[in-house]
């Protein structure tokens, strides 16, 4: 197995002092920013992005993604504990999890999440390992037109397969897709809406415009609401863990059903909130006691909290292989690989191998030493809620405007970060999702190069992405995507069901 | 694990009322930022028709695309615009409370003069000034409490960012005074 041998060669790059180092780092960090409030996987990997700067590309992606894995994990302690999900993917770790703490069962409760965090993971990291290869070495043989219909399907299936109102969905695509337009253009070298401004020469930049998105804003809407908690604080003892350990193979099925569901979700811009929940429903539909649920059944902690994971994880497979990102922090992780001057897609897997398979080892070492880190530290992690939230709050304004500040050295990109800030909240609170935006932000001008250079190509011809069976499927499946939600409701029109509106 | 169970608990006393009355409704916002993003969108529309939204004989022109996305942009914000009058005021939901307008602001209005206040006297006393600042008036914390952490986090990020990563921030007299 060819895949297997590279693999080996990650482990082997991984395996240095400052590499493991900048592992052990970005887990604590990321668990920490799973824990606080008003801090998420996003923006913590958006804020600390800058310090990598200064660092060599592997040991910078692996120390992001190590964050990004401390982040899934941080979020289930404070769920559990606290009732308050530290990420909107541990809501549904909430249902059983917090009544388990109730119970006294709060080390089961943490160990099970973990322990389905890891395996929900390395379910994804295995599927990583062996398909994205193939699918990289595929689409090698992908032209501009290819590329575009990818895009479009990205972008078509986020609109038709959101919850959100469509229109709303639609206004986040296109208002991402615009400001990644701003600037110089690169096929003609005009500049486009800059207003005369040299500020805007340079363009929106990503990472400015996700720190303001996620990080300001979601501070303006913590402190809207009542920061009052009461929770349990817990120790995990080895007798628990083994406990539990022993008891989990008779959920096997849940496991798998679980980590398939994420799997897939997470490849498609399904994401991980759309997983758990999905995963947890299920749980419960196909167990026998269905009533048993919500009230502090461990397999509704196990059902969650793997699906969640396994979708986290598995967002970055698009990512690697085809350089679009599968899920809000996937997106800014492949900002971060631009930043490095490696360009993301098929050509990574060729050009930088020692690169990929460095990133894959750490995904296993990540996962592995995180849960060992979740197990032995929850009480202190637990305890850092203890911190006031007015202390916690300017630090994280401090860290954003360093972050911001630092990408181009430039005051306009802090005040840019502020109005992101503000736009992020009254987006939020009128129902405008986020993800979409931060999608096309990222995407924008590799789908319009690639656009653009398919119309070069054809001289105009629209035809040409329906020019072979390949780039013909892709498109016309984009196209049923996007209107799949008239379908849908054609189809309950003839069969004369009034179907309920979405909400 | 019972007798290993302790609790946390962290008191908010300064929670926001949940009878405070409604500063605006979710509909009214929607009207302002859909207008908002109509007139966006226009703009950035004429400036893409001005530099050329058609074709050239090698391919699209640089405002082809960003053109006809504005188009998908007013054409949204105008549907949402319509949908959003044709929902009654009254059964609109509130947008934000007095009370929660209130903590919105008291945290925004300092982070604004903090990002003002950066440019002048730099980004680590900006800082110390936010978080010591923040922590005593709007937390009520202690004043010592409220200036050693203020204290110890600009020094962290300092030795963190100018000095162990050289990653360079705008810097203030105080600074100068040190020679950095």
């Amino acid at each position: 197995m060819e895949a297997v041998h590279l693999l080996l060669q990650g482990f082997a790059v991984l395996l240095t002092w400052k590499i493991l180092a900048m592992m052990l780092l970005g887990l604590v960090l990321g668990i920490f920013v799973g824990v606080l409030p008003g801090l998420g996987g996003p923006n913590g990997v958006a804020i600390l992005l800058p310090i990598t700067f200064t660092m060599d590309p592997t040991t910078a992606i692996v120390m992001l993604s190590c964050i990004y894995w401390g982040a899934l994990f941080g979020g289930a302690i404070t769920s559990i504990l606290f009732n308050i999900p530290g990420e909107a993917w541990s809501v549904a770790t909430t249902f059983d999890g917090y009544p388990m703490a109730q119970q006294g069962k709060a080390a089961e409760a943490l160990t099970a999440a973990f322990t389905s965090s890891f395996i929900g993971s390395l379910v994804a990291v295995l599927l990583i390992t062996f398909l994205a290869p193939r699918i990289a070495s595929f689409a090698l043989r992908f032209g501009p037109p290819e590329f575009f219909a990818v895009y479009f399907l990205t972008f078509c299936s986020f609109v038709g397969l959101g919850r959100e109102a469509k229109h709303k969905t639609v206004i986040s695509l296109v208002i991402g897709l615009l400001l990644a337009a701003i600037g110089m253009d690169t096929v003609s070298g005009k500049l486009r809406m800059t207003f005369g401004s040299d500020s805007l020469l340079r363009g929106v930049n990503f990472l400015v415009a996700v720190i303001g998105l996620f990080g300001i804003s979601e501070i303006l809407l913590t402190m809207e609401e009542r920061l009052a908690l009461r929770g349990h604080a817990a120790a995990i003892k080895l007798s628990v863990v083994l406990k539990v350990w022993k008891e989990m193979p008779r959920y096997w099925v849940t496991l798998l059903r679980s980590s398939a569901i994420g799997c897939w979700l997470g490849i498609t811009p399904g994401g991980a909130i759309a997983a758990s929940f999905m995963g947890y429903n299920l749980a419960k539909r196909f167990s026998k006691d269905p009533s048993s649920f919500g009230k502090g059944r461990i397999e509704g902690v196990f059902a969650p909290e793997t699906a969640a994971h396994a979708s986290g994880t598995s967002a970055l497979l698009p990512m690697l292989a085809l350089g679009i990102p599968g899920s809000g922090t996937a997106a800014i992780l492949l900002g971060g690989l631009m930043v490095w001057g490696l360009n993301p897609g098929p050509l990574l897997f060729v050009e930088h191998k020692d690169f990929v398979w460095g990133l894959i080892a750490s995904m296993y070492l990540g996962n592995v030493v995180g849960l060992v880190i979740v197990l032995t530290t929850v009480p202190i992690f637990a305890a850092v809620l203890r911190v006031p939230f007015a202390a916690v709050a300017p630090m994280i304004v401090v860290s954003c405007a360093i972050g911001a500040y630092a990408i181009q050295n430039a005051m306009f990109d802090v005040w840019l970060m502020l109005l992101f800030g503000v736009v992020g909240y009254v987006f939020k609170k009128i129902g405008i999702p986020l993800a979409p935006f931060t999608l096309a932000l990222v995407l924008g001008n590799r789908s319009e190069d690639s656009f653009r250079l398919s119309m070069i190509g054809s001289a105009g011809d629209f035809r040409v992405f329906w020019s072979n069976g390949l780039v013909g499927s892709i498109t016309t499946l984009a196209l049923l995507l996007l209107v799949w939600p008239l379908i849908g409701r054609g189809v309950a029109a003839i069969r004369g069901q009034p179907r309920p509106t979405q909400a | 694990m019972a007798e290993h169970d302790s609790e946390i608990a962290v008191g908010d006393p300064d929670a926001p009322d949940d009878s405070s009355p409604a500063v605006t409704t979710t509909r009214t916002v929607e009207l302002v930022v859909y207008a908002a993003l109509i007139a966006f969108a226009l703009l950035l529309g004429f400036d893409n028709w001005k530099s050329g939204a058609g074709w050239e004989k090698d391919g699209p022109q640089s405002g082809y695309l960003p053109f006809y996305l504005c188009v998908i942009l007013g054409g949204a914000s105008l549907f949402g615009l319509l949908l959003a009058l044709r929902t009654s005021a009254a059964s609109s939901n509130t947008f934000v409370t007095r009370d929660q307008l209130r903590r919105v602001l008291q945290v925004f209005v300092p982070t604004f003069l903090f990002v003002l206040l950066m440019q002048w006297l730099g980004l680590y006393v900006a800082s110390f000034l936010l978080i010591a600042g923040f922590m005593r008036v709007v937390g009520r914390i202690a004043l010592w409490k409220s200036v050693v952490t203020a204290l110890v986090f600009a020094g962290v990020m300092f030795a963190t960012f100018d000095l162990a990563f050289d990653v360079i921030m705008p810097k203030g007299p105080i600074e100068a005074l040190f020679g950095r």
